[in-house]
């Protein structure tokens, strides 16, 4: 048995009076796949967004690979820098070029030379398939190929772990499977993902486990047939129905 | 009004109804011209009232006749378009017609055909116009101040310098040009510095020390806003960054240093910093009075240009500190190569504004005795060989003024273009 990667015990997290995460456990083995998926409103951004502290929790232990997540944590950006996060709006750095997105954190962060930062963004880019419109600015791509750039430009930190948050959910139809496609092939690669989506299909095909939240909680946790199959709790089974 | 329906203008008799419309509103810009500059009233037989407003109502009634919805006629289709629309545009247009035939030929008049620029005394100004020779004869003090004539070169060679090395960006290489940044916030105001040390002010090199006191006019303009500027830019982009601090004492001597500066009028800061901040320093520690006006004025602006930022900053969406923070980024990298470059371009127009109306404050510098541009002016005029000549004194400065002011404007104007990325 492998050890935990992150491992999340007892987390509650308010915004003011609302308690928008109740005493949340979860550990997430290296190279497992774990959908979450929920109503909207039921914490499932937060949550992730909590494990590379873009969001502070006030109750509970979050261990992201052997540094707990406090205010004390002297090396959060080390940690960030290990954890890649795609989001649902993108958020591309818009007066950078494609590459120059890309290479922005391995330059300035972790301090590589101008020369390997590209090599490695146009390696990283290749992969997403999107080698072509590297000196373009964000602007002037897709929604689809924007989400790709960022899953690269997230890949060039080279993380042991990905955060997705929604990544699909601000795109047209038809560019959601070039996005999904890419996330496949980082799952097959092996690549730690957490991913919160609504993308059944794309949850069968690679998930290991599913978790399903609701009102804060997690009120489901099961292999992904299992999931699927024969859900336990009502609630589950409601939003399966609803979704499915 | 349909009884007069008939006279609405139409295909069949296009060709008369554009000749008269022409006609009626030639009559009409000619009656103007012959009123204003010749002094000769052809309808002073009609009543007083009618008599004043003939023009507009003759003009309207031609622009009347050649409204078409569409005639083929390439001009007069943009006439009716944009500008004969409807009647009130009409007259509109007319009255902005008779308003420039009266008031620009007496303007040019006096600024140019019978100005005067010839002779060394008041007294050569004899013609009706703007008496130029007051410009001429003051033009060094106007430029230099009291700095002393035999020494002007100094100041010379130190603005050309100046100038050529500010367009040393246009010529480096691909390889220096990522040290741009640098030169242009620290190198080149510490070279501008020295320049004006030790060859403006000189008392080194053997060269003989002029006092401050002395100096004055364009050049005075030029030196405190060229330094206001520099140092007012870098002290309100900290303001602004501590303002918005999660640190609560930062956050809070900002916003306090912000409230001052923005509460008090310059012309206070003025004289707070020539006349009473000498009283508290110990009285072996001089500073130059110039060097404390220029503080005072830039630690004012650094206040306005603080808030500018400020409205950048929040003009960003939330995602963009998110996805620079999961990529490692800390505080500064973050802000450095994420934030503020792309802030900074939304305030490129509220910049550009602080700092025209910066240049525009200057002269008030005058106040505390440093006669700047606008100050050589109002002590040229005070001359008693050189009274009267107010007019053309202030004229001169809002001509250059002007021509300083739209420059930087027209240059903010590139920089947004070419910062200009989505789309």
């Amino acid at each position: 048995m492998l050890d935990s990667i992150i491992k999340i015990e007892k987390v509650n997290k308010w915004f003011g009076d609302f308690q928008v995460l109740k005493e949340i456990d979860l550990d997430v083995k290296p190279k497992e796949k774990i959908v979450v998926c929920g109503p909207s409103g039921s914490g499932k951004s937060t949550l992730i967004r909590c494990i590379n502290r873009l969001e502070e929790h006030q109750q509970g232990k979050i261990i992201v690979d052997g540094t707990e997540m406090s205010e004390n944590t002297k090396n959060i950006e080390q940690v960030r820098a290990e954890v890649g996060m795609v989001f649902q709006q993108f958020n591309l750095f818009p007066h950078l070029s494609v590459l120059d997105n890309c290479t922005l954190a391995p330059i300035w962060v972790k301090k590589m030379t101008k020369k390997n930062a590209e090599e490695l963004a146009l390696k990283h880019l290749e992969k997403v398939q999107i080698l072509d419109q590297a000196q373009k600015f964000p602007g002037q791509l897709s929604g689809g190929q924007q989400q790709r750039v960022a899953i690269a430009r997230a890949l060039c930190m080279e993380p042991k772990i990905m955060l997705f948050d929604e990544p699909t959910s601000a795109l047209d139809p038809e560019m959601i499977k070039e996005v999904l496609d890419v996330m496949v092939n980082l799952a097959k690669e092996g690549m730690t993902m957490i991913v919160v989506t609504h993308e059944m299909g794309f949850a069968k095909e690679v998930a290991d486990s599913m978790i399903f939240m609701d009102e804060g909680k997690i009120v489901e946790k099961a292999d992904t047939k299992e999931f699927f199959a024969n859900p336990k709790s009502d609630r589950t089974k409601l939003f399966l129905s609803q979704i499915l | 009004m349909k009884k007069f329906y008939y006279l609405k203008s139409n295909k069949k008799n296009l060709k008369i109804f554009i000749l008269l419309g022409f006609i009626l509103i030639f009559t009409s810009i000619l009656d103007v011209i012959l009123k204003s500059s010749l002094g000769i009233n052809l309808t002073s037989f009609l009543p007083n009232t009618i008599n004043f407003l003939f023009p507009l109502i003759i003009g309207s009634i031609g622009f009347y006749f050649l409204r078409f919805e569409y005639t083929g006629i390439k001009n007069l289709d943009l006439l009716n378009k944009n500008i004969n629309t409807n009647d009130f545009n009409a007259i509109l247009t007319l009255l902005i017609i008779f308003v420039l035939i009266i008031t620009v030929p007496p303007s040019l008049n006096w600024l140019i055909f019978e100005a005067t620029i010839s002779g060394e005394t008041k007294e050569s100004c004899t013609g009706e116009g703007a008496c130029w020779t007051f410009i001429k004869i003051w033009f060094r003090r106007i430029i230099y101040g009291m700095y002393p004539d035999e020494h002007h070169w100094r100041i010379n060679i130190s603005f050309i310098a100046l100038i050529v090395l500010a367009f040393v960006g246009y010529f480096t290489g691909n390889k220096l040009r990522k040290y741009l940044p640098l030169y242009y916030i620290i190198i080149y105001p510490i070279i501008a510095f020295l320049f004006i040390y030790y060859l403006i002010s000189g008392g080194s090199f053997g060269l003989v020390w002029i006092d401050t006191g002395s100096w004055g006019g364009l050049s005075l303009t030029f030196i405190v806003a060229f330094f206001c500027l520099i140092f007012c830019f870098p002290i309100g982009m900290i303001l602004a960054l501590a303002r918005r601090s999660d640190l609560p004492t930062t956050r809070y001597i900002s916003i306090s240093f912000i409230e001052f500066w923005r509460g008090v009028p310059l012309i206070t800061v003025l004289f707070m910093a020539s006349v009473m901040f000498p009283m508290f320093l110990p009285d072996d520690l001089f500073i130059d009075k110039l060097i404390r006006v220029i503080i005072a004025i830039s630690l004012f602006e650094a206040a306005y240009v603080a808030e500018v930022i400020r409205g950048g900053l929040q003009a960003l969406p939330r995602g963009q500190y998110d996805a620079a923070k999961s990529l490692g980024m800390g505080y500064w990298k973050m802000h450095i190569f994420v934030i503020l470059p792309q802030a900074l371009k939304f305030v490129i127009p509220g910049i550009a504004n602080t700092f025209l109306a910066l240049v525009k404050d200057t002269p008030l510098i005058f106040v505390v005795g440093l006669a700047d541009f606008v100050g050589m002016i109002t002590m040229a005029k005070a001359n008693p060989n050189w009274l009267g000549f107010v007019m053309e004194g202030y004229i001169f400065a809002a001509i250059i003024f002007w021509i300083i002011c739209y420059a930087m404007s027209n240059y903010s104007q590139k920089l947004e273009l070419k910062y200009k990325t989505d789309k």
